[in-house]
């Protein structure tokens, strides 16, 4: 069986990977999509944690990650949103240049 | 109570509103100024003849008519005004209503080539609406107010060329020295409302001049053993004598004459001076309050009594040496006065108040003519450079000589027959026959002065021409007015030679109107009255006799000739001519006195008070200079300080909020880099 060291560690590269993302792309798109990365970077350490717990028997970390699945969906579906309003606004979807809430 | 008792105030409104629209148009809408000035007047005139037929178809109580109202709180009690018609009022509102309409539209004949036609107008108009407020007022305070209005269009009027210095200090005059007796005034009404608690002369029984409030004022005594409806009738006499130039206060009445031609017909011998008489025969039950059956006269009636016999005296004597054809009428306007208050003190206010109303009449006439014959003659007013303007100014001298009659009281003229009843009166008042001799020699320098004047005016060939300075466009030699002046002389005319028939002793319906009466035919009046007049008329005839023996047989033809009198005694002429000095001896004494206290005032206000007052500012600049170094460089340098650094720190922090997402996304990521670094490593330690 495969050791949980493992998870941890794809799970970590796909944190990293979708915080790279994140914070390089200028796109707020592929910005959103970093951030769904790390959202699944997390649900993986859950199902993780829970299938080498102490008490395997009960759903606990599926039903985490079910939860946290449809919270990021509803997540990305009002990020879109806010991404095309703003786009119909600035005309752009440069994060550079939406900066119109600098102090 | 009928509409037109209610609705009196409109006959005071109209004028007044007519002076408030005129005052609002434009310098050349002349016609339409002077148009709604005789409109307004016009219309009051018709109010006022419903008044008094009003007046005329009531009996009894009925006679006396108030319409009161509350105007405003006072503490605990009501202010309130309202207007009252009675006889008294009646008759009045028709005489000035009618002479004042005359006047108004001899006026635009006399004002058509001056420029300020319009604002003259308005004045007029002004002046008229207070006077009939003064008339129909049935409370002290709202006669006061109009009063002092009446006191004001007069110094307009009397100031309206007020670029002649002449005109402008006669106007200060005048307002000065009738506010002096205005002060008296003042100072009974409020002596009055603090004794009866009210200024409404007719109330119901709670008036100041009925029963209940005469009663109590009649009883008590005060300082110098006068009751105290003596002593406040005096107060407001020093009103009246300042109203009606009685002796002392007279001094502004000659100056005034400095106006306008129509405005001293109208307001300095018509109406305004009248007024104070009003005034007088208003306040009558006050001035008569507590005659007892020994005494048949009061303190207050007695000085009415004497000052208007010196006044009257005094007016004849000075009438008799002047030069110019204003101040003769005027120092007559004064005599005439003196003469009502006599017929005031002895005989009641039917003596003073007819003698009035014909007065009014016959003087304006005068006045109208005087002002047609200086229109005639190019502006000139001295007597010495007329003569021979009757064949010039037929239809002035004809009105003239009527009013000239009146004035001097040949029989069957209105004033023989006011004037002998004044007489009558004082001859058979029984403290003292003085007014009554005095009475009799004013009548006799009466007829005198006035033969003197129609003589110098009229007579003889014109002296005109040759000496006269203010001739223009080549004029030469007198010409007739208007018709729009001569008009209202012919109309004056008429009652000044008829009106005497309403109040004769035969038939005394004048005298029994005012006080409610019906009047009865009697000849066996006329018996006791029949030996005076016949002395009266000898009196007449003997001025005018006088008067042509002196100036009447030789014609005055040489302009520079002295007088008759002069010549023959320099120095009464000198007397008489300068007024007996009365101003001098008033710039002497009251007015120096004045000066120097009025200098002292301005020096310890300079000095003194000024002096005190620099002292605690400069202590106050004082303390604000160091107050200011304070705040500059202490207060003001802390809170830069502190700004400052409140705005750096707002600046450093305003950097963060950049405003670029992915900023914040790394500063998140580093907070769990460090986050997850510390839990590594820190938990281990």
């Amino acid at each position: 069986m495969t050791p949980l060291n493992l998870f941890l560690l794809l799970s970590a590269l796909l944190f990293s990977i979708g915080l790279a993302g994140a914070l390089t792309r200028r796109n707020a798109i592929l910005v959103l999509i970093g951030i769904e990365l790390m959202l699944n970077a997390a649900n993986i350490n859950l199902i993780a944690f829970w299938r080498f717990g102490p008490n395997p028997e009960a759903l606990t970390g599926v039903m985490f990650a079910i939860f946290s699945i449809s919270v990021a969906a509803a997540e990305a579906a009002v990020g879109l949103a806010i991404i095309l309003a703003v786009y119909r606004h600035n005309k752009t979807t440069n994060l550079n240049q939406i900066d119109t809430l600098k102090g | 109570m009928s509409w037109i008792v209610h609705n009196l105030w409109l006959v005071a409104a109209l004028p007044f509103a007519a002076g408030g629209v005129i005052s609002v148009m434009k310098q050349r809408q002349r016609t339409l100024a002077a148009g709604l000035a005789v409109g307004s007047m016009a219309l009051s005139f018709v109010l006022a003849l419903m008044a008094f037929v009003q007046v005329l178809t009531s009996h009894g109580e009925a006679t006396r008519q108030f319409s009161n109202f509350a105007w405003f709180q006072f503490g605990a009690e009501w202010v309130r005004l309202g207007w009252l018609l009675d006889p008294l009022t009646a008759v009045m509102l028709v005489m000035v209503t009618f002479v004042g309409l005359l006047i108004f539209i001899y006026s635009i004949g006399y004002m058509a080539e001056d420029e300020n036609f319009k604002r003259f107008f308005c004045f007029l108009a002004l002046f008229a609406g207070a006077m009939l407020g003064v008339l129909i007022a049935n409370n002290l305070l709202l006669l006061f107010m109009c009063w002092e209005i009446v006191g004001l269009t007069s110094y307009l009027l009397i100031g309206f060329w007020y670029e002649k210095p002449s005109a402008a200090a006669a106007a200060k005059k005048a307002f000065i020295v009738t506010r002096i007796g205005d002060l008296g005034l003042f100072l009974g009404m409020a002596w009055l409302y603090a004794q009866t608690g009210t200024l409404l002369f007719y109330d119901a029984g709670r008036g100041c001049l009925e029963a209940n409030a005469l009663t109590t004022l009649a009883m008590h005594t005060t300082v110098f053993g006068l009751t105290l409806s003596s002593a406040i009738g005096i107060l407001i006499f020093c009103g009246s004598a300042g109203k009606s130039g009685q002796v002392p206060l007279h001094v502004w009445l000659p100056d005034a004459m400095e106006g306008p031609t129509p405005v001293s017909a109208l307001i300095h011998a018509a109406t305004m001076v009248a007024a104070g008489v009003f005034l007088l025969a208003r306040v009558y039950p006050l001035l008569s309050a507590g005659v007892t059956h020994g005494m048949t006269t009061t303190v207050a009636l007695q000085v009415v009594t004497w000052v208007g016999a010196i006044t009257a005296l005094f007016g004849a004597l000075v009438a008799v040496a002047q030069w110019d054809i204003k101040r003769i009428l005027a120092y007559s306007t004064m005599s005439q006065l003196g003469y009502m208050m006599i017929g005031l003190g002895t005989g009641g206010v039917s003596v003073g108040m007819f003698h009035l109303i014909t007065h009014a009449f016959f003087k304006a006439l005068l006045f109208l003519g005087a002002g047609s014959v200086i229109h005639g003659c190019h502006g000139e007013q001295d007597i010495r450079f007329m003569g021979g303007l009757r064949k010039a100014m037929p239809v002035t001298f004809a009105a003239y000589s009527c009013g000239m009659l009146a004035l001097c009281g040949v029989p069957l003229f209105s004033g023989f027959w006011s004037k002998d009843e004044i007489l009558h009166s004082a001859f058979v008042w029984n403290l003292s026959r003085g007014p009554f001799y005095i009475g009799a020699i004013g009548a006799l320098l009466t007829a005198f002065y006035m033969t003197r004047q129609m003589i110098y005016v009229y007579a003889g060939t014109t002296r005109l021409a040759a000496e006269s300075t203010h001739g223009e466009h080549g004029h030469s030699g007198a010409h007739e007015s208007p018709k729009v002046m001569t008009v209202p002389l012919l109309i004056l005319a008429v009652p000044a030679v008829v009106l005497g028939f309403f109040g004769t002793p035969v038939w005394p319906w004048f005298q029994s109107f005012l006080e409610g009466d019906t009047a009865n035919v009697s000849f066996g009046a006329l018996g006791g009255a029949f030996p005076l007049m016949i002395v009266s008329s000898l009196i007449v005839f003997v001025g005018l006799g006088l008067g042509w023996l002196l100036y009447g047989r030789k014609l005055i033809v040489d302009v520079g000739a002295l007088d008759r009198i002069e010549s023959a005694q320099p120095g009464l002429f000198h007397l008489l001519s300068g007024a007996f000095y009365i101003n001098e001896l008033y710039a002497a004494t009251v007015v120096r006195f004045t000066l120097v206290a009025a200098s002292v005032s301005a020096w310890l206000d300079r000095w003194i008070f000024g002096g005190v007052v620099r002292a605690i500012s400069t202590i106050f600049v004082l303390f604000a200079k160091v107050d200011s170094f304070a705040d500059t460089h202490v207060v003001n340098r802390g809170f830069d300080a502190g700004c400052g650094s409140v705005s750096y720190g707002g600046s450093f922090l305003s950097k963060l909020q950049a405003g670029k997402v992915q900023r914040y996304l790394k500063f998140v990521g580093v907070a769990l880099f460090v986050a997850v670094a510390l839990l590594f490593w820190g938990g281990k330690a």
